[in-house]
Formats: C-alpha cells, sequence, structure tokens
C-alpha cells in the first residue's frame, strides 16, 4: 500500500558549492509525485539522496520510522528492499541478458526456485511488453527497451516505492506517453509511492498527483498539481509553461538587469489544467482525484478551459 | 589560502586513508555470507587466462638473465658449481613473487578496474547497492580471492619456469654441468625461500586486486574517467609492490639467517 517519505531540512553541498538547503516535504504513501527543475538543480542528486546512495549535510530522510540519513549501512540496505529504482539509462547489468537481469533481485534476496523465478520474471517483462527479447544483451537493444527493461527490474521485489530518475529522457514523444500511461497503471495496481524526477513538462502537468518545483538551491514549491498549475508565484509558473520571461535565465537565475527590461513585459494568460491521465482500465487509482476538486476546496478559479476532455496538450509559450 | 594548500599537501595521505577503509571493508565483508562462488570461479579462470602465457614468457628470459650474469661472475671466483643455487635463490625469493605480481597487477588488474569502473560510470553498482546487494560482497571479494589464487599459483610457475630456463642457459650456453646445478641448490637455498616466496605472492595478489577495485569503484567523469582509474591503478599498485617487497624481504633477512653464510 505504498510508504510514506517524510524529508525533513534536507542540505546538501559538494565542497562549497551548495545543492540545495533545507528541502522539506512529505511525500504521501501512494500518490505520484513529479519533482520538477530546470536542469543542474540537483535533482538528480536529491534522488540519490532519498535512497542513501548520496549522505546529505544536514536534515533527516524518515521511511518508517527509520532515518536514512543516519543510519547504519546493514539498515540502509534492509530499507532499500522497500525500493524500486528506474535509473536514467536503465543500468543493466552489461553481462547478464534481460531475463537474468530481471531475475537477480529474486535470485539475490529469495529462495525462490527457479520456476517461480520464471513466472514472476515473465510476468513483469509482459507489463513492460519486452516478452521476447528475454535473451538480448543490453548492448543490443534500444534505450527505450532498456529502460522498460529496467523498469521491470525495479519492480521485481513489488517495492513499496518506486523512483524514477528522467524516465523520459531520450524518448521519443510517442514513447514518453506509453510511459506515462504505464507510470500511472502501475501505480493504480501495485498502489507504491512513486516519486518522478523530470524536466518534462508534459509529463509534470498530466501525470502526477503532487508537483514539487526545485529551483536556485531550494525547494521553490510542493504541492497537489493543480495549485501548482494554477499558481501566479513567478518561477512555478515560467517553468510549468516554459516560459522565457520570468526569474530563470539561460544559467542558472537572471541578473537584475534583465529582470528589469522584462519590466513592463506583460506575462501571458495561464494556460488550461489538463486533465490528469487516467489508468487505461478505467477504474479511478485509489489516490486520484476528482478534476477541479483542489481548486473548488481552496475557491481558487482555474485559467478557463480547464479540465476539458481531448483538450489540446501544447503548453502555451 | 594557507588552508588551501594544507589540504592539498595533506590529500595524498586522505586517499592512502580511504584506500586502507577499502581494504578493511573488504575484510569484512569476506567472511559475510554468501560467498560468491561462482563469480569467484569465473574471475579466477578469467585473470589465470590472461596472465598465465605472458607469466611463463617473462619467467624464461628472467631465469636466463640471471644465469647469465651470475654464472659470469661466479666463473671468475672459480665458484661454477655454485650457479644453480644462485639462481634458485634469485629466483624463488624475488624474481617469481615480483614478476607474479607485475602480470597480476598489469594483466589482472588493469582488467579489474576497468570492468568495475566501467560498472560505475553506467550506474550498474548504484543499481546493484539500491537493489540491497553490496557490491564489495558481491565483486570485490571474489576478484580478491581469485587474484589471490592466481598469485600463489603463478608463483610456483614462474619459480619452476625460471630454474628450468636458468639451467637450460647454464647448461647449454655457459657449459656448466648439469649435476652441479642440480646438486647446488641446497648449498645456499633452503625451504623457508620457498614459503616466503608465497606468502609475498599473496600479498601482492591482494594488493593488486584492492587498488585495481578501489580504482574502478571510485572511477568518476565517463569514460576518460575509466582510463584514468586504470592507469592510475596500474602505477600505484607497481609502487606498492616494490615497497611492500623490500619491506617484506628485509623481516625476512633478519627472521630467517641465510644458509651457508
Amino acid at each position: 500500500m505504498g510508504v510514506e517519505i517524510r524529508v525533513e531540512d534536507l542540505t546538501k553541498s559538494f565542497g562549497k558549492q551548495l545543492i540545495w538547503g533545507d528541502v522539506s516535504l512529505t511525500i504521501p504513501a501512494g500518490e505520484i509525485c513529479v519533482m520538477l527543475g530546470p536542469s543542474g538543480t540537483g535533482k538528480s542528486v536529491f534522488l540519490k539522496t532519498l535512497i542513501g546512495l548520496i549522505k546529505p549535510d544536514r536534515g533527516s530522510i524518515i521511511i518508517e520510522g527509520t532515518d536514512i540519513a543516519s543510519c547504519s549501512e546493514r539498515e540502509l540496505y534492509e530499507i532499500r528492499k522497500l525500493f524500486g529504482v528506474l535509473f536514467q539509462d536503465g543500468a543493466m547489468f552489461g553481462s547478464m541478458n534481460l531475463y537474468d537481469n530481471v531475475a537477480f533481485p529474486l535470485r539475490e534476496h529469495t529462495k525462490k526456485s527457479e520456476s517461480e523465478v520464471r513466472d514472476i520474471v515473465m510476468e513483469k517483462m509482459d507489463l513492460v511488453g519486452l516478452v521476447g527479447a528475454e535473451d538480448k544483451l543490453p548492448g543490443e537493444i534500444s534505450g527505450g527497451m532498456r529502460k522498460r527493461a529496467g523498469l521491470a527490474r525495479a519492480l521485481v521485489l513489488d517495492p513499496e516505492i518506486v523512483l524514477f530518475d528522467e524516465p523520459d529522457s531520450g524518448l521519443d514523444p510517442v514513447r514518453t506517453s506509453f510511459l506515462n500511461q504505464l507510470i500511472v497503471d502501475l501505480n493504480a495496481q501495485i498502489d507504491a509511492t512513486f516519486l518522478i524526477v523530470t524536466h518534462d513538462i508534459n509529463t509534470a502537468r498530466t501525470v502526477p498527483d503532487n508537483i514539487g518545483l526545485l529551483y536556485h538551491r531550494h525547494l521553490a514549491m510542493f504541492g497537489p498539481r493543480e495549485m501548482l498549475l494554477s499558481s501566479e508565484e513567478p518561477v512555478v509558473r515560467q517553468f510549468l509553461n516554459a516560459q522565457r520571461v520570468g526569474p530563470i535565465g539561460m544559467s542558472e537565475e537572471k541578473d537584475a538587469d534583465e529582470l528589469e527590461a522584462e519590466k513592463g513585459q506583460e506575462l501571458p494568460p495561464l494556460p488550461p489544467i489538463p486533465m490528469q491521465l487516467e489508468p487505461s482500465n478505467g477504474i479511478p487509482r485509489r489516490s486520484q482525484r476528482e478534476p477541479g476538486a483542489w481548486c473548488r476546496d481552496n475557491g481558487v478559479v482555474p485559467p478557463p478551459g480547464s479540465f476539458q476532455e481531448n483538450m489540446s496538450m501544447a503548453t502555451g509559450g | 589560502m594557507s588552508s588551501l594548500t594544507a589540504a592539498r599537501v595533506l590529500a595524498p595521505i586522505g586517499t592512502a586513508g580511504k584506500l586502507f577503509a577499502f581494504a578493511l571493508d573488504v575484510l569484512r565483508a569476506l567472511f559475510r555470507r554468501p560467498f560468491q562462488l561462482r563469480e569467484f570461479l569465473q574471475q579466477g579462470w578469467f585473470i589465470a587466462s590472461v596472465t598465465i602465457i605472458p607469466t611463463a614468457l617473462v619467467a624464461i628470459p628472467f631465469g636466463a638473465v640471471i644465469a647469465l650474469q651470475v654464472g659470469g661472475l661466479i666463473a671468475e671466483f672459480g665458484a661454477q658449481s655454485f650457479t644453480g643455487s644462485a639462481s634458485v635463490l634469485a629466483v624463488v625469493q624475488q624474481a617469481a613473487p615480483i614478476g607474479t605480481a607485475l602480470l597480476i597487477a598489469g594483466a589482472g588488474g588493469s582488467a579489474i578496474a576497468a570492468d568495475l569502473g566501467a560498472r560505475k560510470i553506467r550506474e550498474e553498482l548504484d543499481a546493484m547497492m539500491v537493489l540491497g546487494i553490496d557490491p564489495i560482497q558481491r565483486l570485490v571479494v571474489p576478484r580478491v580471492l581469485a587474484c589471490m589464487m592466481v598469485a600463489f599459483f603463478l608463483n610456483g610457475m614462474v619459480s619452476v619456469v625460471g630454474v628450468a630456463g636458468g639451467y637450460v642457459f647454464n647448461v647449454v650456453l655457459q657449459d656448466g654441468t648439469p649435476g652441479a646445478y642440480l646438486a647446488s641448490f641446497t648449498a645456499l637455498a633452503q625451504l623457508p625461500d620457498i614459503w616466503i616466496g608465497l606468502i609475498k605472492a599473496l600479498v601482492f595478489g591482494v594488493i593488486a586486486a584492492i587498488v585495481a577495485s578501489y580504482k574502478g569503484m571510485n572511477a568518476a567523469g565517463g569514460p576518460k574517467g575509466v582510463g584514468d582509474a586504470v592507469n592510475e591503478s596500474v602505477v600505484i599498485t607497481f609502487m606498492l609492490l616494490f615497497v611492500v617487497n623490500f619491506v617484506l624481504s628485509a623481516i625476512y633477512l633478519q627472521v630467517v639467517p641465510p644458509k651457508g653464510g
């Protein structure tokens, strides 16, 4: 049923360079969250900190009562069994074929017989649409297939938390939307907590229940999807709508002169909020909320044209 | 500024400390079950297959050079019948473990560093840790043990091939008598010489494997980082081997007095 991740005052720097500071957020159990941010704001570092591959300088990450930032190595290896992680390039073991790759966690961690392993592996391969490619080596297949194989391996131990490191990088738009649909379907099926790190706006606008935005070495905002998509906050608005006008510049921040020059420019209106992607079988996910529910509860008027079927996916520019 | 200089001066000590800490981690993981027998056998076979032939080819001229040099010198003193003894002493005590170690480091160690380095930059090691498997226990321990085993056996092979090479050169080229060569074996050499040779080979195997694994697992910065890691691991191993060889030889000569002196 998924596990909650509580992050408190997390700070990390490499040498003298602060990556991000005082990040506090709670990733609710069983929901899909997206962590956004311009390139180079430490999104991947954040993800690696959550699984204990990188130790933060300060703060805590609490999962089922264990603080990942300060627990012993033994506890860390124990708690990692709750996780499934999809790495950017799939991170398949190059010396094994796809079948052995997916079976690897089962063979290492369980005492299942080879025929049970086979059943589970084939089920996961079927889930990601890779049946028939079991005997291929990771070097022989495309990046998209490697990603799907990585996903199958991440799911094989029935994780409570699944982390995705840029699932859409290097994939074409069609494959990306298939993968997004797969993520939503998976969440409906296994009810695990999902965290997706990306900078693809389409994914961020349609997939998650919650969105977070890392910017300028801190967490700019974290909250329900509709809250961020209807937000007038300059950074959030600029990023989620892929606009040039706003505080984010080509290299990190714009300087005062550039901001001054933009002052008179009128911001384009917020584009309508799209419908959230639904599971393909039509049965709503447990954590899914009714479209527009947040806006109604908080008295926010969504941009005109929001929550209509078949609306254009294009974001305002 | 002063702190910057201090940091730069102290940096090598930090690296040495990390290497030592890594060695301790390996030692601790050595006793953790389950033991990775398959990986151990595969690695042992792989390291042996890349080192056996070069080692044999290095051992023959090694034995021959010692026979030629020592043989020439010894003939001046009219002690030609001791050539066999000299070459046994030189080959078994020094040449065999060093030659073995250089090939283990150069052929086996570089392959280990390249393999682990490539896994590191492809995030395979991260993936493994996330799957709840300790790469030190899963990958490094079998490699260290495989290196030790192969070094142990190669050392024996180099000893035999080196002494045989010396025999051929002494008897065929320097007109030594076969009987004198063989009979003089025990004149200067003694049994502990073989033990120290084997101990050295084991220690060198450990050093080569640990340095290569450490460098490979800490490769950073893409494919170039892997190349650098391989390069550094071979250079560092060579330097460490010669220092350790000196220390072990000095201790041995103190503990076991040379025979016939």
